[in-house]
């Protein structure tokens, strides 16, 4: 296993499927009386958030506790950065107090990367969303939940995603979670359409593993899953695309087009949705859409990437007596 | 793991017939101290415990008549030496719809050696439920105790050096029954 999680293009295929697994016996403990685990008893996380963001934040807490380590939570607001630290500093700070991994959210991509490189901290790092880079947890819980909705519970263990036709459709140019989400679909051998106006396609996207299609209604009876991505209104009357309501006409997944995707095919979204323009609340709420089994997943997921970078310890040499019993 | 490299030097203690006998008997031992097997449940230890798990419930069915309450129980987060090895993979853990509150749960398991598997078997049981009782059997016990526990069935007990190695084949995992003495020189890592 890999020493920090930077990039959902690190992972191999063996490496996501060996996290997809652990995060299926983690989510049992969630049905359990007593929800967690001692593993990383003992252990300190940092979760380092220079952006807000609510939702991450809680997931990475719920799974840092349930596995019993440690938390310490810092964001950026009214801390020390405000007034002008730098990264390096606040890396330095967190070394000098022993802290045994660091989940960082920046705005800046890259920022996870320089903290994991730079040798300013020792620890494991995770990346939990930066800039318009990467948000591999959150690709991997995506991955996760289309396993579980297309292959199966028990079935989809040690299983990839071969063959799968997944589209993600919406705001491509400006989301994290959409590169991320090519890279790990990819490995895990899907076959990836992008949905999105052209104006909304990132510059290079020939050079990235999957298709591109301006015509959703074409790809819809194709997808096994449609995962629609957030489009921020604050970017509504910008130069990206004429009208809301154009927009939604467009790419918008509502009743109709739900009904031409196949049977069995899911409806996803990263969340929080913007209902009536991106999905409606028809497709919001039916039981093809994975929104609220996305949240829980999330936990089971980032446990087990907590488990696997920080629950044993590689530089030690192999023990003779390896089942001890 | 290499089957092969360690059956060149491992010496068969156990075969197919006696392991058969040995967990017939545990069944009929279970029976009698349980007065039945109505609140029993089996829990087996990944990965051959599971498998012994599975066939003494099928042997308790024959003698009892009824449907054995069976799952497995994956000690890896509670262990000791988790720290001191890089992560391992996590194994099935699962409880029967029933519950394990008030019944008597016996653990199942190939060998027993140190003893620290069964403390994190324990640590992990304590946080599913509260059975009214917990009991250990073994197919085979090789001594050398770290911890003050102690199995309640032993299929048989091989003493041991330290040097040896003891190491259970069974048919659902290694495509046959057996048990085989080796030493650990010539074994590769990954045995008991």
């Amino acid at each position: 296993m890999m020493r920090h999680l930077i990039s959902a293009a690190d992972l191999t295929r063996d490496e996501a499927v060996r996290i997809l697994d652990t995060a299926e016996e983690m989510a049992r403990v969630a049905d359990r009386p007593i929800k967690k685990l001692p593993a990383l008893r003992g252990r300190t996380v940092c979760n380092l958030f220079f952006e807000d963001s609510t939702r991450t934040r809680i997931s990475f807490e719920a799974a840092e506790k349930r596995l019993s380590a440690d938390v310490i939570n810092f964001a950026a607001k009214g801390s020390s950065v405000s007034k002008g630290e730098s990264l390096k500093d606040t890396a330095q700070t967190l070394e000098a107090m022993g802290v045994d991994a660091v989940v960082i959210r920046h705005g800046a991509s890259g920022a996870p990367y320089r903290l994991a490189t730079s040798g300013w901290i020792d620890a494991p790092v995770i990346n939990a969303g930066d800039g318009t880079h990467q948000h591999p947890t959150q690709a991997l819980l995506d991955a996760f939940t289309m396993r579980r909705r297309l292959v199966g519970r028990d079935a989809g263990i040690g299983q990839d995603l071969a063959g799968r036709r997944i589209t993600l459709v919406g705001d491509v140019l400006h989301s994290r979670v959409a590169r991320s989400n090519v890279d790990l679909l990819h490995t895990l051998g899907a076959e990836v359409t992008l949905v999105a106006p052209p104006t909304l396609v990132p510059v290079g996207v020939e050079a990235w593993p999957c298709e591109v299609s301006y015509d959703l209604d074409a790809v819809l009876p194709k997808s096994d899953a449609v995962m629609m991505l957030r489009v921020q209104r604050e970017r509504m009357n910008a130069a990206f695309f004429p009208t809301e309501r154009e927009y939604s006409r467009r790419y918008g997944l509502d009743g109709d087009r739900m009904a031409r995707m196949p049977g069995h095919a899911i409806v996803m979204h990263p969340g929080p949705m913007v209902r009536g323009m991106e999905i409606t609340a028809e497709v919001a709420d039916s039981d093809r859409c994975t929104v609220i089994e996305q949240v829980a997943n999330g936990v089971s997921i980032r446990m087990a990437v907590l488990y696997l970078l920080l629950g044993g310890n590689e530089s030690d040499a192999p023990n003779p007596r390896t089942e001890e019993k | 793991m290499d089957a092969q490299h360690s059956t060149d030097a491992a010496r068969p203690v156990l075969e197919a017939p006696d392991i058969a006998r040995a967990l017939t008997r545990i069944a009929h031992e279970i029976v009698e101290r349980a007065k039945g097997a109505d609140d029993v449940v089996l829990l087996g230890i990944p990965t051959r415990g599971v498998h012994l798990a599975r066939r003494l419930a099928d042997k308790l069915e024959g003698i009892t008549g009824q449907k054995m309450a069976i799952g497995s129980l994956d000690t890896t987060m509670y262990r000791d030496d988790l720290r001191l090895k890089p992560a391992r993979t996590l194994a099935r853990t699962e409880i029967p719809a029933s519950g394990v509150d008030g019944r008597l749960v016996v653990l199942v398991d190939d060998v027993l050696f140190s003893g620290r598997t069964i403390r994190a078997a324990l640590d992990a049981l304590g946080d599913i439920g509260r059975p009214r009782a917990v009991q250990l059997a073994v197919l085979v016990d090789r001594g050398h105790r770290e911890l003050p526990i102690r199995a309640d069935y032993v299929g048989k007990n091989i003493p041991t050096s330290l040097r040896e190695t003891v190491r259970v084949q069974l048919a659902e995992e290694d495509g046959r029954d057996t048990v085989l003495l080796g030493l650990k020189d010539t074994a590769p890592a990954g045995e008991q």
